[in-house]
């Protein structure tokens, strides 16, 4: 319905296009009427007058439906206790009664026995309410429908109407492009704020069930703790006390962010010493893109790989020299990581490598230096900063990292600094906790957006220390 | 002369450990893709048992005269356990439920989508390919092994000698499974395809594509050309670079805590993965589309003023076409990077069981890594080559994005 209508609304603009510019030029050649603008510009005109608010109030339909849906079925008549509600009651009965709403006016012949018991099982209110659901998606089916074409219509009509010697179509376009680009770029930053109220606002009503130090400050996670109690009844203080503890969270994801580096530092870094000082074009021509394939593999594949091959594979040897290695360690969610962020810091450090000036290097071999004490005793000194950058924003992605650790390390924390252990991470735990059902009202799910919350700003604090940091080696340079 | 032989071993020493890196990090892209490859290639066969079906209307409640809904409708449980009996005589209970177990589950289903094809065949005999159970299919394939005690197989002595049976008498066959690749998701890994989740994914990259494209070229239109380096575009680009850098799971809690939580959208369903996808990519399709105006010499946009043109006119009919190709390969290489993001879709329900195929981006779906994700979470053996032949077709696709955007970059890009 939506797509066919939607599919309406570009034909009658693209329609309209050609209905404006053919008056203009009637007017032109006919009425013989000097006119301001370009005829094109009149049919511009005239889609941006029929298209906008057409889809200015279809955004708005589209806002609101869920608003106009609860007013229109959800009356305290049907049900007398709707005020006491939690929202996760609302949702499942709203729910049911979608489901409801698809059959209930269906013959009973064509209905199969599953369909046939849950009409059943539903008590007369539900159904009165479920046959008011489908009246109602009705009715906004076909407002959306007049919408899509009566509105836009009328309007082109009107606008059409309007065009006359006096009306200078082009400043008027060109004015409401000039705000569609602004807007369009003010977008990125709408998306920021967007991200940090939803953070903020879930995360405060995160904190209004567990205090802020026992969360920053304790050491205990065990958030299935707070799963038990019904969210309705409020939570016993005892039970929340050591459920909700960020350190162990906190030390995993440094831990196996720490494997990560060590392995991804020398190597990216070394690569790119090689590909930048040592080898000759054809070589990097072939071992670049080869080792930037590294990068573009989704990390789902490399959860895979860890856990399927990885892991067992590291428990084996441990094992064969007499090493308890757990099958979830954190060696080997962090090897699969490292692997990941090679080409990460290799063609960063590449850059910053490339943009250190060729009189340095030159410098040092009129003093008889070899190559290899070139790059480690005036390369790397001069491109200190820069590498660094790549470093943090190399961490910063190891921090953030998801479906590796989701795959490979463990869901039980664990406060160790031992690789051989299993260890858990933030990530892995805002993906535990909302994976199952979501209730917007039981910290089990709201933790979710505090760690998010944490998650974010201490990667953006890496960012902007790393961009400061890449930014000013730049200037440095050029 | 003792201490240049060290400075000179030391110098063949660096240049071995910079080989040794870089061979190194080759060898693990080796290693990834060989793993991948061999657990995965067993997913595209599939094996059949051939049986003779005799399509006896009195165990379907169907005649000739059927219409095709009751065709539908009709339960072909009782004709597929009928079958196996006929196929394999004189068991006992014991031994028939062992044999039904060799046969795959949705047996029933795949006899009813042969007779909805063919109405006229009931009531007469054919010979029909039945798939085979996952086990039955591991140890066809050779995955299972075969020597090791009964208690820790899957397919019990008597199985594996009426398997041995329907071997030597030529039964037992490899198809090519086109159930993988026109399916949707199933409890059996014999039945389970991917065609459900490659759908999801599509429609989500529609939608991150009719979001992202747009905004990010118009915002990047506004940012090179029509606004002079200030403190708003300071903050904007800031920002931008900023965003680039969210890791993406935080941008899957901004979908589920705005878009669903506050909005109200749907959970679960294309469109929101979708919208979560283009303001991920929106960054670096702004960062891309931002260098490739820049490139676009200004003598261009002069000879458009001096002829008359508004600025408007200049940047709508000459830059923007000029600065398209590279555009397009930033929007194809973000829009790859989405294809392959995992953690945003987790975040907004697109990783439950769906089993019908999505007909559209209101449809519950998952995507093609949730998929991946999915399997690979599960224990049997079966879904472990679909996660790999599923990562295949995942890897295929990011393949042709990305050759496609170095095609469009070396074909069409302008060298100034």
């Amino acid at each position: 319905m939506i797509y066919f209508a939607l599919l309406i609304l570009v034909i009658i603009s693209y329609l309209f296009y050609f209905v404006g510019k053919k008056r203009a030029l009637n007017l032109k050649f006919n009425g013989n009427i000097k006119l301001s603008s370009q005829p094109d510009y009149f049919g511009y005109y005239v889609v941006l007058m029929a298209l906008i608010p057409a889809l200015l109030m279809w955004f708005g339909l589209l806002l609101f439906k869920g608003n106009f849906q609860e007013m229109f079925v959800m009356s305290p008549i049907l049900f007398p206790d709707i005020s006491t509600w939690s929202d996760g009651k609302l949702g499942l009965i709203l729910n049911k009664l979608n489901n409801l709403s698809v059959i209930v006016n269906l013959p009973l012949d064509d209905l199969t026995n599953g369909e046939k018991s849950i009409l059943n099982m539903a008590s007369e209110n539900e159904l009165t309410a479920a046959k008011k659901l489908a009246n109602f998606d009705k009715i906004y089916g076909w407002s959306n429908l007049t919408l899509f074409i009566i509105f836009p219509i009328i309007l082109g009509f009107l606008a059409t109407r309007s065009i006359s010697g006096k009306l200078n179509a082009q400043p008027i376009v060109e004015k409401i492009i000039t705000y569609i680009i602004k807007g369009s770029s003010y977008i990125a930053i709408l998306i920021t704020i967007g991200i940090f109220l939803s953070l903020v606002f879930e995360a405060i009503n995160f904190f209004r069930y567990v205090n802020p130090v026992d969360f920053f400050f304790s050491t205990g996670w065990n958030p299935n703790r707070a799963f038990v109690v019904d969210a309705s009844e409020g939570f016993d203080k005892d039970d929340l006390e050591n459920a909700f503890g960020f350190i162990p969270l906190l030390t995993g994801t440094l831990l196996i962010a720490t494997v990560a580096m060590i392995v991804a530092i020398p190597l990216g870094l070394m690569s790119a010493i090689y590909l930048a000082e040592y080898a000759s074009k054809r070589v990097r021509d072939i071992a670049k893109p080869i080792i930037e394939i590294l990068a573009g593999i989704p990390t789902v594949v490399y959860g895979f790989f860890a856990a399927l091959s990885l892991a067992p594979f590291i428990k084996d040897v441990g094992e064969s020299v007499g090493l308890p290695v757990s099958a979830e360690s954190a060696l080997a969610a962090g090897l699969a990581m490292g692997v990941m962020i090679i080409p990460f810091v290799s063609s960063l450090s590449d850059d910053v490598i490339k943009a250190v000036p060729q009189s340095l290097r030159d410098g040092s071999y009129a003093l008889g230096a070899t190559r290899s004490e070139t790059i480690k005793k005036v390369i790397l000194p001069a491109a200190l900063a820069g590498i660094m950058g790549s470093f943090l924003l190399a961490v910063s992605r190891a921090i953030g990292e998801t479906m590796i650790v989701v795959m490979a390390a463990s869901l039980r924390a664990n406060l160790t600094f031992n690789p051989l252990e299993p260890a858990t991470t933030i990530t892995t735990q805002i993906v535990t906790s909302l994976i199952g059902d979501v209730e917007f009202d039981n910290p089990k799910t709201l933790v979710a957006f505090a760690l998010g919350l944490t998650l974010f700003l201490m990667t953006l604090l890496l960012n902007i220390l790393a961009i400061t940091i890449v930014k000013k080696y730049r200037e440095k340079y050029e | 002369m003792n201490s240049l032989n060290k400075r000179l071993s030391a110098e063949k020493r660096f240049q071995a450990y910079g080989l040794f890196a870089v061979a190194l990090s080759m060898f693990f892209v080796l290693i990834l893709m060989w793993k991948i490859f061999s657990t995965g290639s067993g997913a595209f066969v599939r094996t059949t048992i051939e049986a003779n079906v005799f399509f006896n209307p009195d165990f379907i409640q169907v005649n000739q005269n059927s219409l095709e809904k009751e065709l539908y409708r009709a339960s072909y449980v009782a004709l597929a356990d009928e079958v196996v009996r006929q196929n394999h005589p004189k068991l006992n209970e014991e031994q028939f439920i062992k044999v039904r177990e060799m046969y795959t589950r949705k047996f029933d289903y795949q006899l009813r989508d042969y007779l909805l094809d063919n109405p006229d065949k009931i009531g007469q005999s054919i010979i029909m390919k039945i798939t085979a159970s996952s086990d039955l299919d591991q140890i066809v394939k050779g995955n299972y092994p075969r020597d090791v005690p009964e208690a820790q197989r899957k397919i019990n002595d008597y199985q594996l000698s009426v398997l041995d049976k329907l071997t030597s008498e030529g039964k037992v066959s490899s198809v090519f499974n086109f159930w993988f690749f026109t399916k949707g998701d199933s409890r059996d890994p014999e039945s389970a395809g991917i065609w459900g989740a490659v759908m999801g994914s599509l429609y989500a990259l529609i939608i991150c594509f009719s979001f992202a494209f747009p905004i990010g070229l118009l915002a990047s239109v506004y940012l090179e050309e029509f606004v002079k380096p200030g403190k708003v575009t300071d903050i904007i680009e800031v920002n931008i670079n900023n965003l680039a850098a969210v890791p993406s799971i935080v941008f899957g809690l901004l979908g589920l805590g705005m878009l669903i939580g506050v909005i109200g959208l749907p959970y679960q369903v294309p469109l929101v993965g979708g919208l979560v996808l283009g303001f991920m990519t929106l960054p670096t399709i702004i960062i891309a589309s931002r260098a490739s105006l820049r490139s676009v010499p200004p003598s261009i946009r002069e000879g458009a003023l001096a002829v008359g043109a508004t600025k408007m006119q200049t940047v709508f009919h000459h830059v923007i076409p000029l600065s398209l190709p590279g555009t397009l390969t930033g929007t194809i290489i973000g829009m790859a990077q989405a294809l392959g993001e995992t953690a945003p879709l987790l975040m907004i329900g697109m990783v439950a069981f769906v089993m019908e195929i999505p007909g559209g981006p209101l449809d519950p779906a998952t995507g093609l890594p949730s998929q991946i994700y999915l399997w690979s979470e599960s224990a049997e053996r079966g879904f472990l080559e679909k996660t790999s032949a599923g990562i295949m077709l995942l890897l295929l696709f990011l393949i042709i994005m990305n050759t496609a955007a170095v095609v469009i970059r070396r074909r069409l890009e302008v060298k100034w």
